[in-house]
């Protein structure tokens, strides 16, 4: 059942917006009224969507070329001076090839640089799995001091960006490539480190993120068409985790599932069952990219051959309630 | 350069070599030729008076930046900052210790007047870009400068930073070369040749100052020379003696990341003096 707080911030309409688009346009509207906000990109700017940025704003926008770690410094070097940086790249390059920089430039001194890597997960499609990041939140994960984001549609993703601007500190924000449905309206309120319920029920906890929450919302919602009420949480806050609402729907439900189009090693379904393990241990089900590397083919048909789609969702859920 | 201002420049220089050998012997690690080679540019830099730094308000907006990317070398740094007044002189003694502000590598949020936290190589310079284009956002008529080793520009981000660097025409970065010649295997030519230097810079865009890192009117010429310059970034290619002043030290490699004993520090320490009196 949709909890009544969800209904009062769900979406009526039937918008489709990638989530970097959100990102670009948020940007672009929070360097009207900041002008210490400052976009970095390499190369990419057209599809990170800072384009819109460097548009508006040239004398604030620099493109360091395809030279991601010599980016990721200099955005340290920006916020010392009190810009507030926005990094963008794919989340691939925006993490693996430049966790030293991210680490020793960037987390140890705690400077406020927002790291907004689009493009990831096997959701990218296409390019293949050189250009799908599945292990980037386990590596940002792993640094110190840095909050970790995923948001679910456009409107999470303009309100993450607001609150990542206004904190004070390193940020990674996960974004995605393809058209997703927007799921919130403009009431949605988003908090660092706070999910959300979006349904409630007792058979089952399923926990989704960033570009997984649509689907699982769907899983969620044919679930409960099947007789099975399930909590379903919607998990922007990565890093930290929202634990209470974890905890206490574990509590309930004695039984999780995660979903995440990432690897199972090191993301949101690791994060739970972390916390679970110490403060409430139950059975969790990790459901995401099973510790291989994904492959060119269409967005849907990916994550349906890798596993975790609505039905897998649904298949999974029903197998163990 | 007055014959007043250099005597002065050489009393700060021997006094920051001293410390240097005595927080090391003090330690038990770290890393002194790499500290004593740059000793005469940091002497210049924080004491000629030609840098607008401010040890009371270590976070002056408009300060002058110093970024010392070749973080190993933070004695060097420590002992510069201590002498001019940035933290008490005793802070010295506690360096690599747990709980000291004077970690084994600079950390920015721990010890006033240390602008960038460096160790990881190669990252100092690009930390020194993006600094450069903030400020001169700002309108700031601040200069950044970044010191780099010859070793540490085997890293490709020095060259991601030199691209950039000279792509923004950053007038206001100011790149320092320690010109030691060796690294932790070797000597650099051997390890990994990275000759010719300066036509490499030259050919990234850079204006090119090269001079002796232990010669305080080329220095301060040099030092001087590219303040002028606006319309791009310099870099002055210092050469040096790695472990200069310490005559036993001097072009070791095995005094890379060695300490002196007690007993090495008391030898190091008399000749340091005695090239003061004279």
């Amino acid at each position: 059942m949709i909890t009544d707080a969800a209904k009062k911030v769900l979406s009526q309409e039937s918008k489709k917006i990638a989530t970097r688009t959100a990102y670009g346009e948020t940007i672009t509207a929070l360097g009207e009224v900041n002008e210490n906000i400052v976009a970095l990109d390499c190369d990419l700017s057209k599809s990170t969507m800072t384009a819109l940025f460097a548009k508006k704003f040239p004398e604030r926008f620099f493109n360091f070329g395809i030279a991601e770690a010599n980016m990721m410094s200099a955005a340290a070097g920006l916020a010392t001076i009190g810009k507030i940086p926005f990094a963008s790249t794919f989340a691939v390059f925006a993490t693996k090839r430049v966790a030293d920089q991210i680490s020793s430039s960037i987390a140890y001194p705690h400077i406020n640089v927002k790291i907004c890597a689009t493009h990831s997960g096997i959701s990218v499609g296409e390019d293949g799995a050189t250009h799908q990041a599945i292990e980037d939140v386990a590596i940002m994960r792993a640094i110190p001091g840095i909050i970790v984001l995923s948001p679910c549609d456009a409107k999470e993703t303009e309100k993450v960006i607001k609150a990542v601007a206004d904190y004070n500190g390193p940020c990674y924000v996960r974004l995605t490539r393809s058209n997703i449905p927007v799921i919130f309206n403009d009431d949605y309120k988003f908090e660092i480190g706070k999910g959300n319920r979006i349904m409630e029920g007792t058979k089952a906890t399923l926990i989704s993120t960033g570009f997984m929450t649509h689907i699982a919302f769907e899983a969620a919602k044919k679930l409960e068409g099947q007789g099975i009420e399930i909590d379903f949480i919607n998990m922007p806050s990565i890093k930290p985790l929202d634990e209470e609402l974890v905890v206490e729907s574990a509590k309930k439900t004695k039984l999780v599932v995660t979903v995440e189009d990432h690897n199972i090693i090191g993301g949101l379904g690791s994060a739970v069952c972390e916390l679970l393990s110490d403060k409430f241990p139950v059975r969790v089900i990790r459901m995401g990219v099973q510790d291989k590397f994904g492959a060119s083919g269409e967005t849907y048909e990916l994550i349906k051959a890798y596993g975790f789609d609505e039905e897998s969702i649904i298949k999974t859920v029903k197998s163990v309630v | 350069m007055d014959k007043t201002k250099k005597e002065m420049l050489q009393k700060k220089a021997g006094q920051i070599r001293i410390d240097i050998m005595e927080m090391l012997c003090e330690a038990g690690s770290g890393h002194s030729g790499g500290s004593l080679s740059i000793a005469d540019v940091f002497a210049y830099l924080y004491f000629s008076d030609e840098l607008k730094l401010d040890p009371k308000n270590p976070l002056m907006k408009d300060r002058d930046r110093i970024i010392l990317s070749k973080g190993h070398a933070c004695p060097v740094l420590y002992a510069a900052l201590a002498e001019k007044g940035y933290f008490d002189k005793s802070n010295l003694k506690t360096l690599r210790k747990f709980g000291s502000i004077l970690q084994g590598h600079p950390d920015m949020k721990k010890v006033p007047g240390v602008d960038m936290s460096t160790g990881s190589l190669g990252q100092g310079l690009s930390a020194g870009v993006g600094m450069a284009l903030g400020l001169r956002l700002d309108g700031s008529s601040s200069h950044v400068f970044v010191i780099i080793g010859d070793g540490e520009s085997e890293e490709g981000q020095i060259w991601e930073a030199a691209m950039s660097a000279a792509h923004y025409k950053l007038g206001n970065l100011i790149g320092i070369l320690d010109k030691n010649g060796l690294q932790i295997d070797g000597f650099t030519k051997d390890i990994m040749n990275s000759e010719p230097i300066s036509d490499k810079w030259r050919a990234f865009g850079w204006k090119v100052i090269e001079i002796s890192a232990h010669n305080f009117d080329e220095i301060e010429a040099a030092v001087l020379k590219a303040k002028e310059i606006k319309d791009g970034p310099v870099m002055i290619i210092a050469d040096s003696v790695k472990g200069k002043g310490v005559s036993f030290m001097e072009n070791q490699c095995g005094w890379h990341g060695k300490t002196p004993s007690p007993e090495e520090r008391d030898k190091a320490i008399s000749e340091l003096e005695n090239a003061l009196k004279n």
